[in-house]
């Protein structure tokens, strides 16, 4: 049981994420794409490739190392049967999100974020509740362009964050930041496409491993 | 050293696992067999079969047993069937390792969420199938729906369906999804979906009937009419070919209504459909006045002569007032004044 858990942490790559996705598949989706010059946080700056016409223009080389990152993360999370939240307070993505959501078998929280969700479980749920163990941001901001708060009730919390920052977002506290497009529909659909199949290969090789196990 | 408490789950309102009273399921089965138990004692008391004894049954012997002159219904004693009096609770909403059982189990509100999320996709749905029919030129045409003899849910019926509380925002934002959902060509196919929501409203108007006119031994047309003023009741038997003839309670009218204005009132359903000289008429009165007994006549009256009269001329005796029911009665007199309005006199010291 013990070397079930360690044995994916001595690799680098064990879910090999890296081939879900290519620089062209993040390039055709439009993952490259940011807001405009005047919408610029100051902490995506390192993340920004250039600028054109205005227009700011994400560098994919990095974004593909974040992402192959946060992929890896959320694999060795989802292989622990770790509880993951999915995040997004975008509106015309919803429905894809919480869709995704279910079909991994994992949790969503597309709607209104009553404030004491995380920090104040334990008397808005019960006393037994299991808070999630990893949560994923397809959007960072909230309706009214702030940092979502559940970023911060994280940290509160403990909780690793995933998370996928435009140009206008707060980079900070999330742990494992994605730089790249929130607002086209093809990006999204990208993200969730890659979520919705690494945590299905990590939740499968979990399978394959207790059954090698039970019959050693 | 100042002892800090938090409060825990038993103290506060919006609890998802544990509420203030926990109804395990031991619990309610035990009160279900209590109560079938009970139900076949209380057959044997009133002398009646266990085997069919019903929950009306139930409902009369109580009442013959345990009377009870207390107005409210609910504060009375009753005998229901223990699911109808524990209300419906929510269990443990996750299992053994922790895990909930609801994808949308963190947002707080799943049913209602989780609700919105199968409305979307069926809108959503609805739409693509509408643009498969444009793309094949198929698209029906929008029919009217019949609106009239449904509704839908009530916030307190939908809270009741979910188990949880709703605000007005977001239940108006559901009932704008279900509208914007039917208002689409293609959503009849969702149909079912949407009747989950929907309520029939009974056809409240009844069209009052006009009973046809009878025919006595002598072949004379006669029609019988009630009417009630304050405590007054009067049935009247308007007869036709007669020569004004009124009789109350046996007694002619000139004897038993002395007063001009009683007799006016009688008068009046003849005189506004010129019909004067032309009808008999036999009435019995009880309960009332004077001036109440009139009234009820007139009722009785009016309502009789319906039978010999056109649609048309109903609807101007409606109108004049002549077969509206007068609901004024003694208003009564409340404590801390002198009669219903009248308060006592004021004195300033």
């Amino acid at each position: 049981d013990d070397k079930l858990l360690s044995e994916p942490l001595s690799h680098p790559d064990f879910f090999n994420v890296k081939e879900l996705f290519s620089l062209k598949d993040l390039f055709d989706a439009r993952v490259h794409l940011g807001h405009k010059k005047g919408c610029r946080h100051r902490f995506m700056e390192p993340y920004i490739f250039g600028c054109r016409l205005d227009q700011d223009i994400i560098d994919l080389d990095q974004t593909m190392q974040h992402l192959q990152l946060a992929l890896n993360f959320t694999a060795h999370i989802a292989y622990r049967k770790g509880i993951i939240l999915f995040v997004s307070r975008k509106r015309q993505f919803c429905h894809l999100v919480e869709s995704t959501a279910r079909e991994c078998g994992e949790y969503a929280h597309t709607r209104y974020w009553q404030g004491g969700l995380l920090t104040n479980a334990h008397v808005q749920f019960g006393s037994g509740v299991r808070l999630p163990d990893l949560l994923i941001f397809l959007s960072s901001l909230n309706n009214v362009f702030e940092p979502h708060v559940a970023i911060r009730d994280a940290a509160k919390m403990n909780i690793p964050t995933v998370g996928v920052v435009d140009t206008n977002c707060n980079p900070c506290l999330i742990t494992y930041p994605i730089p790249g497009n929130d607002d086209s529909p093809t990006a999204m659909e990208l993200y969730c496409k890659l979520f919705r199949m690494t945590i299905i290969r990590a939740k499968d090789k979990r399978q394959q491993s207790e059954v090698f196990n039970e019959l050693r | 050293l100042r002892l800090m408490y938090t409060a825990t789950a038993m103290q506060s309102k919006n609890v998802g696992a544990s509420g203030p009273e926990k109804y395990t399921e031991a619990f309610i089965k035990k009160q279900i067999e209590e109560f079938n138990l009970g139900k076949r004692h209380l057959a044997n008391m009133m002398g009646e079969d266990p085997e069919t004894f019903t929950q009306e049954d139930i409902d009369r012997a109580i009442a013959y047993l345990f009377p009870s002159g207390l107005f409210d219904k609910q504060a009375r004693p009753m005998m229901k069937h223990p699911t109808e009096i524990f209300p419906e609770q929510r269990k443990i909403q996750w299992g053994e390792d922790g895990r909930p059982f609801h994808f949308l189990f963190y947002t707080g509100k799943q049913s209602y969420y989780s609700l919105m999320h199968e409305t979307y996709e069926k809108l959503l749905n609805v739409q693509k199938y509408q643009d498969q029919l444009t793309a094949q030129d198929h698209l029906p045409q929008k029919e009217k729906r019949n609106l009239v003899g449904s509704r839908w849910l009530t916030k307190i019926e939908l809270e009741e369906m979910l188990l949880e509380k709703l605000s007005d925002d977001e239940y108006s934002r559901f009932i704008q999804l279900l509208q914007k959902l039917m208002m689409l060509p293609c959503g009849d196919i969702e149909e079912k979906y949407i009747q989950k929501f929907s309520k029939e409203v009974p056809v409240q108007l009844q069209k009052v009937v006009i009973e046809p006119l009878k025919y006595d031994e002598r072949g004379v047309a006669f029609s019988t009419g009630e009417g009630t003023r304050k405590t007054a009741r009067a049935t009247a038997v308007v007869y036709d070919n007669g020569t004004g003839k009124i009789t109350v309670n046996g007694i002619d009218v000139l004897h038993y209504f002395p007063v001009l204005q009683d007799r006016e009132q009688l008068l009046f359903p003849f005189q506004f459909l010129d019909r004067v000289g032309k009808h008999d008429m036999v009435c019995t009165v009880s309960g009332g006045g004077r001036s109440a007994q009139a009234g009820a006549i007139r009722l009785a009256s009016a309502k009789a002569l319906r039978s010999f009269v056109t649609e048309k001329e109903v609807e101007f005796m409606r109108q004049a007032g002549l077969l509206t029911f007068d609901p004024r009665v003694k208003e009564r007199k409340k404590p801390g004044q002198e009669g219903a309005r009248r308060k006592f006199t004021w004195k300033k010291r």
